[in-house]
């Protein structure tokens, strides 16, 4: 059963277009290995129509990609390369740096919104005003379009014209080129990327927090905790399982994370913001399908070296606790 | 027991394959959003054939979406229905750079590309792979408007596959004439002539050159517009590039394009928010004179015609300068085409359109939305006597025998295509002129490798 929700939280994250399949796909998965205990319930053409679905639909383009990443593919006629398309994107003189940044990308995004959503989580679980209205509030980011948020941010982020810069420039200071100075242009895009996505730890964090049991905080009381104390010992320790699933979610979501990139800086400037999927989607725009097919089966396999046993382990310590 | 285990590896193979086919989503996105147009193409099929006479046969026109050339197309339409009132055109408009390549060759391999359609000349008409996709159009009679020296960029195994749609341009420097004016300076010939400009337009307090990463493609123009300046120095350079002979960072002539973007960038002439400006901030800051220089392609002089028509008369333009101002010339770039599609159901009317526009009431109907931008290429097209002036200040070089040479993407299949992020780098001190010229070089092989070109 372990396994099954390892599985779990590996899908919601994977953040493409497919999570909600995934989600579905697993669930039924777990679903159907429990009923396959209880003896089958189906007759098998039962499953015809979604195995039809799901081999047109998936097992075809999976099987067709790991092939067309053989090939020299110019849409109108393929050739067998072989692995020249892997050897080819290993030589990419970006990918190293791709990769790098692919890191800081999500290992940032993913750290500051463990920290902020669970301060944001502690805030909106107190006896505050309008607790509600503020939870609404903090979480609307994520309802928002991807793409519509990078293309506002930049606008914002303008070197020149840009509200943030202009609004520091009231104050005397000299905002710098967010988007366009190589030092921060990845840096400001995974700030709002943490803008967009921290109401969904957020309210990972307050389910978290909201089922720790109050008796522990009044027999801490009497023990004469402080409310740092209270934190450090209580709700952190507790809010273990949450944790685990912002940190799985979001470090995904970073690592195949290409949207909000590709709106706000394209990569840019030149190639100092590229990540893993932005140098691959670059070489299906130059029309390198093939090399960019092999760059996608690379991405996969890269996503679950890091992912599969990072979820393992955390999920192991909750298991522990 | 292992059953489960059966089903959870079942489960993890599952998840491989959706992730793997989920992440090929965004690869995907652009076929789908061809679909919508493909879908009103068939009314139109239907409606053709019983009542030809009475009920108008629609074809379809799918060109990008930069507003000079979608202007030009509606004038262009709007004459060719005036004169063929059995025919109707639709317009389609796609974005431009890499988004819109991918949209054309899509449309194509699928089957699905409208019946006429814009599409650069050159290296990149190659990559189209005209034989299997396109009409042949060398046996129509109105090839013999249009001037041979543009056929070759449209021929493919020697057959004639398009017509010129706009006019030719050159790539240079459009300037500001009123700073010039005011703080007396002349029109370089020579780089050193040009940096002396530069540094007298800084100590005014001006920015000398404009540049706009925000459009990546802008920033090219240093490189691309200087191959007339490294043709004068190596001229076999081009066949010798095709043929894997000679490399951007070994031939000191096309390695010092790079150096003088590079340059520029030291000097400070730049405009503060180069990084973030677009082509749109090019042309208005040259118009209105908040900038000097802005290196571009001469197309944009119809951009500006459109925007600021009132400060048309205040832009010039000159050839980018080389080491010898005994030597200065300009590198021209032969117009986009129009092309048919090998799967249209229209074939006559398409080419009664293409007839139209490679005529000179085609040319006037570009003229009458853009004005004059250059010479065109077919017979006939006379330019107003009263062209902008920085359309005068292009005429001369191509009055001189050896005024002009092609840009390299005309003269070799092979442009590689990481160039436009390269030239950022290089353009914002990212990058040093040389790792950049190597970096291309490794760019351009990989695009010789795709074409399957012999030597690589």
């Amino acid at each position: 059963m372990r396994n099954s929700q390892t599985l779990a939280f590996f899908m919601p994250g994977s953040g493409c277009k497919g999570r909600a399949k995934l989600t579905a796909a697993t669930k039924l998965m777990s679903k159907s290995s429990a009923k396959h205990r209880m003896a089958t319930v189906y007759p098998s053409w039962f499953y015809v129509p979604a195995g039809i679905v799901f081999a047109a639909l998936f097992l075809v383009p999976t099987v067709a990609s790991l092939f067309f990443s053989l090939t020299r593919w110019t849409l109108f006629d393929a050739t067998f390369i072989g692995l020249d398309n892997y050897a080819q994107f290993f030589r990419e003189p970006f990918l190293i740096q791709g990769l790098v940044n692919t890191l800081i990308y999500g290992v940032a995004t993913s750290g500051m919104k463990v920290v902020i959503g669970m301060l944001l989580g502690v805030l909106l679980t107190s006896q505050i005003f309008a607790r509600d209205y503020l939870r609404s509030v903090i979480f609307f980011p994520v309802l928002v379009s991807t793409v519509g948020v990078g293309i506002t941010f930049t606008a914002l982020m303008h070197p020149t014209q840009g509200a943030i810069n202009e609004t520091l420039g009231f104050f005397g200071i000299h905002g710098p080129g967010w988007l366009t100075d190589p030092r921060y242009a990845l840096l400001s895009v995974a700030l709002v990327d943490v803008w967009k996505g921290v109401g969904l730890a957020t309210v990972i964090y307050i389910a978290g927090i909201v089922s720790i049991p109050q008796e522990y905080y009044e027999a801490s009381e009497i023990d004469g905790a402080n409310p740092f104390q209270k934190f450090w010992n209580i709700t952190l320790p507790l809010a273990r399982p949450a944790t685990v699933t912002v940190i799985i979610l979001s470090l995904i979501g970073g690592l195949r994370s290409f949207d909000l990139i590709w709106s706000m800086t394209r990569g840019g400037p030149g190639f100092t913001s590229d990540v893993v999927a932005s140098v691959i989607y670059k070489q299906y725009q130059a029309g390198f399908y093939g090399l960019s097919t092999a760059g996608n089966v690379v991405l996969i396999l890269l996503v679950a070296i890091i992912i599969i046993p990072l979820s393992a382990f955390l999920n192991k310590r909750e298991v522990n606790l | 027991m292992s059953t489960k285990k059966l089903y959870n590896l079942l489960a993890i193979l599952m998840v491989t394959a959706l992730a793997i086919s989920a992440c090929g989503s965004a690869a995907t996105e652009a076929p789908a959003a061809t679909e919508a147009p493909a879908a009103t193409e068939a009314p139109a099929a239907t409606e053709a054939a019983p009542t030809e006479a009475m009920e108008p046969v629609t074809i379809t026109y799918f060109i990008d979406d930069n507003p000079t050339n979608v202007a030009s197309a509606e004038n262009q339409i709007a004459a060719f229905e005036a004169a063929n009132p059995g025919i109707k055109v639709e317009l389609e408009t796609h974005p431009g750079g890499g988004e819109g390549d991918n949209l054309v060759k899509t449309r194509l391999s699928t089957g699905e590309m409208a019946d006429v359609f814009r599409y650069n000349s050159g290296a990149k008409f190659q990559e189209l792979n005209p034989e299997q996709n396109l009409l042949d159009l060398t046996d129509e009679a109105f090839q013999a408007n249009v001037i041979d020296s543009f056929k070759p960029v449209v021929t493919a195994n020697g057959r004639i596959y398009g017509a010129p749609e706009e006019a030719a341009m050159g790539g240079g420097v459009l300037y500001n004439k009123k700073i010039y004016a005011e703080l007396g300076l002349s029109v370089p010939k020579s780089w050193a002539e040009f940096m002396a400009n530069n540094e007298a337009i800084k100590a005014a307090g001006k920015v000398a050159v404009i540049q706009t990463f925000g459009d990546t493609w802008t920033s090219q123009l240093f490189v691309l517009a200087d191959y007339y300046n490294v043709q004068v120095a190596v001229p076999d350079f081009a066949e010798k590039y095709t043929a894997n002979q000679a490399k951007y960072a070994t031939t000191p002539a096309a390695l010092k394009s790079f150096e003088r973007q590079e340059e520029i960038f030291k000097g400070g002439y730049l405009n503060p928010d180069f990084g973030a400006a677009k082509f749109d901030d090019g042309i208005r800051m040259v118009a209105l004179g908040e900038g000097a220089h802005y290196p571009m392609l001469t197309f944009a002089i119809g951009a500006i015609a459109q925007n600021y028509p009132d400060n048309l008369a205040d832009v010039g333009f000159f050839a980018m300068p080389g080491d010898d101002a005994s030597k200065n010339g300009l590198t021209v770039w032969m117009p986009a085409a129009i092309y048919i599609s090998k799967n249209t159901s229209h074939p006559e009317e398409a080419k009664k359109f293409l007839a139209f526009v490679a005529s000179t009431d085609g040319c006037d109907a570009r003229s009458g939305a853009n004005g004059a931008t250059g010479p065109y290429l077919i017979k006939g097209c006379e330019l107003p006597a009263d062209v902008p002036p920085a359309v005068a200040d292009l005429l001369p070089y191509f009055q001189i025998d050896g005024g002009t040479a092609p840009a390299l993407e005309f003269l070799s299949p092979i442009k590689g295509p990481s160039l436009e992020q390269i030239t950022v780098e290089v353009g914002s001190g990212i990058r040093s002129a040389t790792d950049a010229a190597a970096l291309y070089d490794i760019d351009v092989e990989k695009q010789a490798q795709q074409l399957g070109l012999p030597g690589w």
